[in-house]
């Protein structure tokens, strides 16, 4: 049957989707400035597992003090991270494009980034760590998108064009607040820290970052998943919805909160990384088409693939390491154009 | 399952677009609503649809007062096709009517067999089961109506509520829509839509209601209300109206065409 044929295409795309992951991820454990053999990464993992279980295994130590301490606390968190993050940013701005029944939307350009970027920048200027700046992301990410969502209701003209123009001004707005709050930082300290994390990058992960962003994003790509089929009603217009016996007002709600908690926990770790929001999604319509059902998942694969990639171009193709937030807009600003200039569509 | 509207009166603020209106529809029925523009057609089906629930007066579907009802239980009773329109998104076919069944289950699952058996059926019935994985938007027009209503048939309802089902497409899709239509309202559903079109509504429909300033001016047979006086009175020019084929048809025609009057 034809159409047994077609669902089972997509399943496989998303199967192989995930095995590009894995490789990816297996990958950039060789990876990076200070080389770590296979065997040696392979015999250092095993020791560790088998060190849960039982202190009577001992594998012959072949590898260095440092070599086990720039795998476990620093290349695997990061690696982890890049991951967690590329997933959240994609499955949050796929969401965002239902909810809005918008295929412009995305965190950064509905203004969530810079919502959660001011809500962290004015964390870390008042002294808080951590936990905080995480909290004070997502009410600020919130704060952001429920301005943008009454304006852009409120606008007259296209719904497309009246959401992404109270994006822009929102945005603006906490653009402005954050260079404020740049200028009357500490110059010494606060200041460079701000300003480099603004730029969106993985350089300071660990595994308490690593663990802090796992429980919330996690949260958020659950709940998202299982709405997944759902949303598909949300692009269809109010009424119909609501005629097919959709809670549309409820649901959208809910979607703006997890999609919002997922950029906010993002932006809280690692910065304002731009474009992958937008790109990732739409790149998966293009293999899997618009259903939710199949784009969700192919999105936090693809997602979680496409952070790691470019975060290992980040760590090893240049000496001073460029911000992700950089290298992603290089990748997703061309893609923006191609997005509003192409004409084909399909399923 | 019947629609028994009693007294139905809705205001937007001060405006009052529907004024005591009163009507009734049975299964095997295909009423058709005339009028002309903004008389309050859409908002008498957003009425009947539970889409706007601060109307007075009773609004009754297979004998059950629907006011207040949550929008799941209302989407078990009647199902709703709107005036053709382009979604933001692409989907197949089949995931559009899929979409039919998303009151069947919860807000946490997909679609299963028995609901994937369900829009097979509905696409089945209307003839379009060849058009599953095509794009919404690259289909016909009529087509793509045909795929709305089969949403509303996935949704398994008895009751169907169309907004002018076939504005905007051309002659052969109107014929290819309204027949299904037709067939639908023969095999026991209840329809109810809006057209623009009086002698189409007389060719196909089985009652008329003939709605002006929010009032019911006229409601019944095909034969009492597709007449001269009532079409001068409904679309405000000098119409004649002729019959042919036994009075199968009726045509309206504009009395300037007729005499030359251009």
């Amino acid at each position: 049957m034809p159409e047994e044929k077609w669902r089972v295409n997509k399943k496989l795309v998303i199967l192989v989707l995930g095995l590009v992951l894995l490789f990816l991820f297996i990958f950039s454990f060789f990876w990076g400035r200070f080389s770590i053999g296979p065997l040696d990464l392979i015999k250092m993992t095993l020791s560790r597992i088998l060190n849960i279980f039982s202190h009577d295994f001992v594998i012959e130590k072949t590898w260095t003090d440092t070599m086990e301490s720039i795998f476990f606390r620093v290349r695997m968190p990061r690696v982890a991270l890049a991951c967690l993050i590329g997933c959240a940013l994609s499955v949050a701005g796929a969401s965002y494009q239902g909810a809005f029944q918008n295929p412009m939307a995305s965190p950064d350009i509905l203004g969530a980034s810079s919502g959660a970027a001011f809500g962290a920048s004015l964390a870390i200027l008042t002294g808080h760590r951590a936990l905080m700046i995480m909290l004070y992301a997502f009410c600020f990410g919130l704060l952001t998108m429920g301005l943008v969502f009454i304006i852009s209701r409120k606008a007259r003209g296209k719904q497309i064009i009246g959401l992404i123009l109270a994006g822009i001004m929102v945005s603006s707005l906490f653009s402005a607040a954050t260079s404020y709050i740049k200028l009357v930082a500490d110059t010494d300290r606060q200041l460079p820290e701000i300003t480099y994390w603004l730029m969106g990058s993985l350089n300071g992960a660990d595994s308490t970052k690593f663990w802090m962003a796992f429980v919330p994003i996690v949260l958020g790509s659950l709940v998202l998943f299982l709405l997944r089929w759902r949303i598909n009603i949300l692009t269809i217009g109010d009424e119909e919805a609501k005629t097919l016996g959709v809670n549309t007002r409820k649901l959208r709600v809910v979607i703006i909160i997890f999609a919002t908690l997922l950029t906010a926990i993002s932006v809280a770790v690692a910065g304002v990384i731009g474009w992958v929001g937008l790109v990732v999604p739409h790149l998966c319509r293009r293999l899997v088409g618009n259903n939710f059902r199949y784009l969700l998942p192919a999105s936090m694969l693809f997602g979680a693939s496409f952070l790691l990639l470019v975060d290992n171009i980040s760590r090893n193709f240049t000496t001073t390491e460029i911000p992700l937030g950089i290298l992603t807009a290089f990748v997703g600003a061309p893609f923006f154009i191609y997005l509003i200039t192409r004409r084909d569509e399909v399923v | 399952m019947s629609i028994d509207v009693c007294n139905l009166s809705f205001s937007y603020g001060t405006r009052k677009v529907i004024d005591r209106v009163s009507f009734s529809a049975r299964p095997n029925e295909l009423l058709s609503v005339i009028g002309p523009n903004g008389v309050g057609k859409s908002t008498l089906f957003y009425c009947i649809l539970g889409l706007y629930t601060n109307y007075s007066g009773q609004i009754l579907i297979d004998g059950q007062d629907i006011k207040g009802l949550p929008l799941q239980k209302m989407s078990r009773l009647v199902a709703y096709v709107p005036q053709s329109n382009y979604p933001s998104f692409n989907f197949s076919v089949y995931d559009m009517v899929l979409m039919g069944t998303a009151a069947q289950i919860s807000s946490i699952s997909s679609p299963g067999a028995r609901q994937r058996a369900l829009a097979d059926a509905a696409m089945e019935r209307l003839g379009i089961s060849h058009l599953r994985n095509r794009p919404y938007t690259r289909i016909s027009g009529g087509e793509r109506q045909l795929t709305v209503i089969a949403r509303a048939l996935a949704q398994q309802t008895k009751v169907l509520v169309l907004d002018e089902p076939v504005a905007n497409l051309d002659f052969g899709n109107q014929l290819l829509v309204l027949t299904q239509v037709k067939k639908l309202a023969r095999d026991g559903y209840t329809v109810v839509q809006a057209t623009h079109n009086p002698d189409q509504a007389f060719m196909f429909s089985d009652n008329i209601l003939a709605v002006h300033g929010g009032q019911v001016v006229a409601c019944g047979a095909p034969s009492e209300v597709v007449t001269e006086s009532m079409m001068q009175k409904l679309y405000s020019s000098n119409i004649v109206v002729e019959s042919l084929y036994n009075d199968k048809v009726r045509v309206c025609v504009p009395k300037a065409v007729i005499n030359d009057q251009f």
